[in-house]
């Protein structure tokens, strides 16, 4: 929301954008990696795509409710 | 219902990563921070009660949603439709849409309008302080007995799911509550339900996504749960029609008028806990949509939390079973479908945003119930009974150690719940006694002149005696079932739903006879508070899109050819 301070969104744009690197990180590396016992759907590669989804809307949430713009 | 049985089923369900642990982490971390960022603006008592009434729709509405979002709901209701089928999702269609759409359209401009802080307020405006009483010391005693039997059912979901320690879960995510609640108020509560909001739908999407993708599609998932269980799963009304055709034993008059008319209402429009996010609207028109949008997102979270029940029905190679069959034969249960979907397809990452969703979703409704607490606590009970004379800074003190003091009488209640299980089966009786009388006597208020003061008291009192005793004669004597929800073969759900009318009734009838055997209130102090006598601003010159009762068009019609598309 647009008020005094740090808006909400930008927090929530945060969290996406680090939960995003995280999951993507994490994705990329069990590409290289296989697990022994990988999870069902594991050729979708789920968390690559719904880490970097993550990744998109919190960086575009970052930027769009940036504190510096809020001023 | 998450039991005690539950601590000592089968090891930990899944085994968390580095990568999973650092999101769990940077969840505390964040909001940690935003709670310590948030206390520089909970100065005053319209600011830390009230979150300064500055909300936003969206914020309102998604926070509305939040607070009721627990994870117990999530982790409860996908068992429930693994056990029942998709009847389960009555609760989040005809058991919630039309009633936030009524409190959003018919009730939100007298409680915002009267300008009150809480339900029990606006009861002290309308009828005076004996009903106020009355609905405030039930509510702040039930609220916090309620957040301390979900904060021991988490603790026993994380034991079962993670391994972790129950001492640990409690204390850790009590503390975290306490600590952003007390420091930020209610601003704090809210900020942080709609971070874990989003959460939520983050880290619940992907089972029924990648599901679906598993099963091959919705028609070939009812196929394989037609194999697998039966037809009637997949039957939203159909199968209704008589108490014995559908696995839930239930009648389509308790669905509709038990929970879709009081039990509903009762709670998605007098339960202090959701309405008083949207009392904190920055204005008249915030506070209609903030329900109609919260109305929208229930619509759509039988998608996280139904579907995955039913998926489990369709792909999961094991057969979940009740509580004590699982406990004797070491297999799963019903409740832990969710926890078994989510290993299923999540691996590093997604499982830890997945746990989180988890206990986002624990959080968002323990903070609602404490912040909702410490308001009834501070304005309807402490100053109007005890204090009456304390500064505004005064009561904001208060209102930090409230809910510091609200956080550990729960944890109390969550070690008390640990030595004596049975308790959580009468406390949650007990919460659902005060909800259909209190909706009785909130809506006569708000839209009859002549229900007086004693009318609305003793019709209150009545309808809560009347359903407990429903409920004690049932107790005692289990052929009363026959009496109480018009069948013998009438389930524990659909006994629920018909007390609430039953008490709904009471408590309406004695209103209405004690109010015309006394004097009613003038017309004159009843100004901003009943319908007929309260002017009620005119959205003539707003665009249509912009107006509350459009959107509740809008959203009625899609809640109507939901229920159509899986009749």
């Amino acid at each position: 929301m647009r008020e005094r301070g740090i808006s909400i969104w930008f927090f929530i744009g945060l969290s996406l954008l680090v939960n995003g690197v995280l999951i993507v990180n994490a994705g990329v590396w069990q590409i290289f990696n296989p697990p022994a016992n990988p999870v069902v759907l594991f050729h979708l590669h789920a968390n690559v795509w719904w880490g970097a989804m993550l990744l998109v809307f919190g960086l575009i949430y970052c930027v769009r409710f940036a504190p510096r713009r809020q001023e | 219902m998450i039991t005690a049985a539950a601590m000592y089923v089968a090891p930990r369900l899944v085994h968390l990563s580095a990568v999973d642990a650092a999101i769990i982490v940077f969840y505390f971390a964040l909001v940690l921070t935003i709670g310590f960022y948030l206390q520089r603006r909970a100065k005053t008592g319209e600011d830390f009660f009230m979150a300064g009434r500055e909300m936003t729709a969206w914020i309102a509405g998604l926070s509305f949603l939040s607070a009721n979002l627990g994870a117990l709901e999530l982790m409860g209701w996908a068992a429930s439709a693994y056990q029942y089928g998709i009847l389960a999702t009555h609760w989040y269609w005809i058991g919630a849409i039309p009633a936030m759409l009524f409190l959003g359209i018919v009730m939100m401009p007298f409680y915002y309008i009267s300008k009150t802080h809480s339900v029990p307020g606006y009861l002290r405006l309308r009828f005076g302080e004996s009903s106020r009483t009355l609905a405030a010391i039930s509510f702040a005693f039930m609220t916090v007995l309620m957040s301390g039997i979900n904060m021991y059912s988490m603790a026993l979901v994380m034991k079962v799911v993670l391994g972790w320690n129950i001492n640990f879960s409690i204390w850790v995510s009590s503390l975290t509550v306490a600590v952003y609640v007390a420091l930020g108020g209610l601003r704090s509560a809210i900020f942080n339900e709609v971070l874990q909001f989003i959460l939520i739908w983050a880290g619940a999407l992907l089972i029924p996504i990648l599901g679906l993708v598993e099963a091959g599609g919705w028609s070939n998932l009812k196929l394989q749960i037609a194999q697998n269980a039966s037809p009637a799963y997949t039957h939203l009304w159909s199968t209704l029609g008589s108490f014995h055709n559908n696995p839930m034993g239930i009648h389509w008059t308790g669905i509709v008028f038990g929970l879709g008319f009081v039990i509903s209402f009762g709670y998605w429009t007098t339960d202090f806990l959701v309405v008083q996010r949207v009392l904190a609207a920055k204005d008249l028109r915030s506070a209609k949509l903030a329900p109609i949008i919260g109305a929208a997102f229930k619509m759509l979270v039988p998608f996280i939390v139904i579907l995955p029940g039913l998926l489990g029905l369709a792909v999961l190679p094991m057969k979940l079973t009740g509580e004590t069959m699982a406990v004797a034969t070491g297999g799963h249960s019903y409740n832990e479908v969710l926890p078994l979907m989510l290993a299923r397809y999540c691996g590093p990452g997604l499982l830890g945003l997945g746990i989180t969703a988890l206990i986002a979703g624990f959080m968002s409704g323990m903070a609602g119930n404490v912040s909702a607490f410490t308001t009834v606590w501070t304005y309807d009970i402490y100053r109007a009974l005890i204090n009456k004379g304390g500064s505004d800074h005064h009561y904001v003190n208060m209102g930090r150690w409230c809910t510091i003091l609200g956080v550990l009488i729960s944890v109390g209640t969550a070690y008390l719940v640990m030595q004596f299980a049975s308790i959580m089966d009468y406390v949650q009786a007990l919460f659902s006694f005060f909800v259909a009388p209190l909706f009785g006597t909130v809506v006569l208020g708000m839209l009859w002149k002549r229900a007086s003061g004693p009318g609305g008291f003793w019709g209150l009192l009545a309808g809560t005696l009347s359903s407990i005793g429903m409920w004690a004669w049932v107790k005692a004597d289990h052929s009363a079932l026959r009496y109480v929800a018009l069948s013998a073969n009438a389930r524990d759900m659909a006994e629920n739903m018909y007390r609430a009318l039953w008490s709904w009734i009471i408590c309406v009838l004695v209103t209405v006879v004690i109010s015309y055997m006394t004097q009613p209130k003038p017309v004159s102090e009843l100004e901003g508070l009943v319908y007929g006598v309260t002017a009620i601003p005119q959205e003539a010159e707003v665009p249509i899109y912009h107006r509350p009762v459009f959107w509740a068009i809008i959203v009625g019609a899609v809640f109507v050819v939901l229920n159509i598309l899986v009749w």
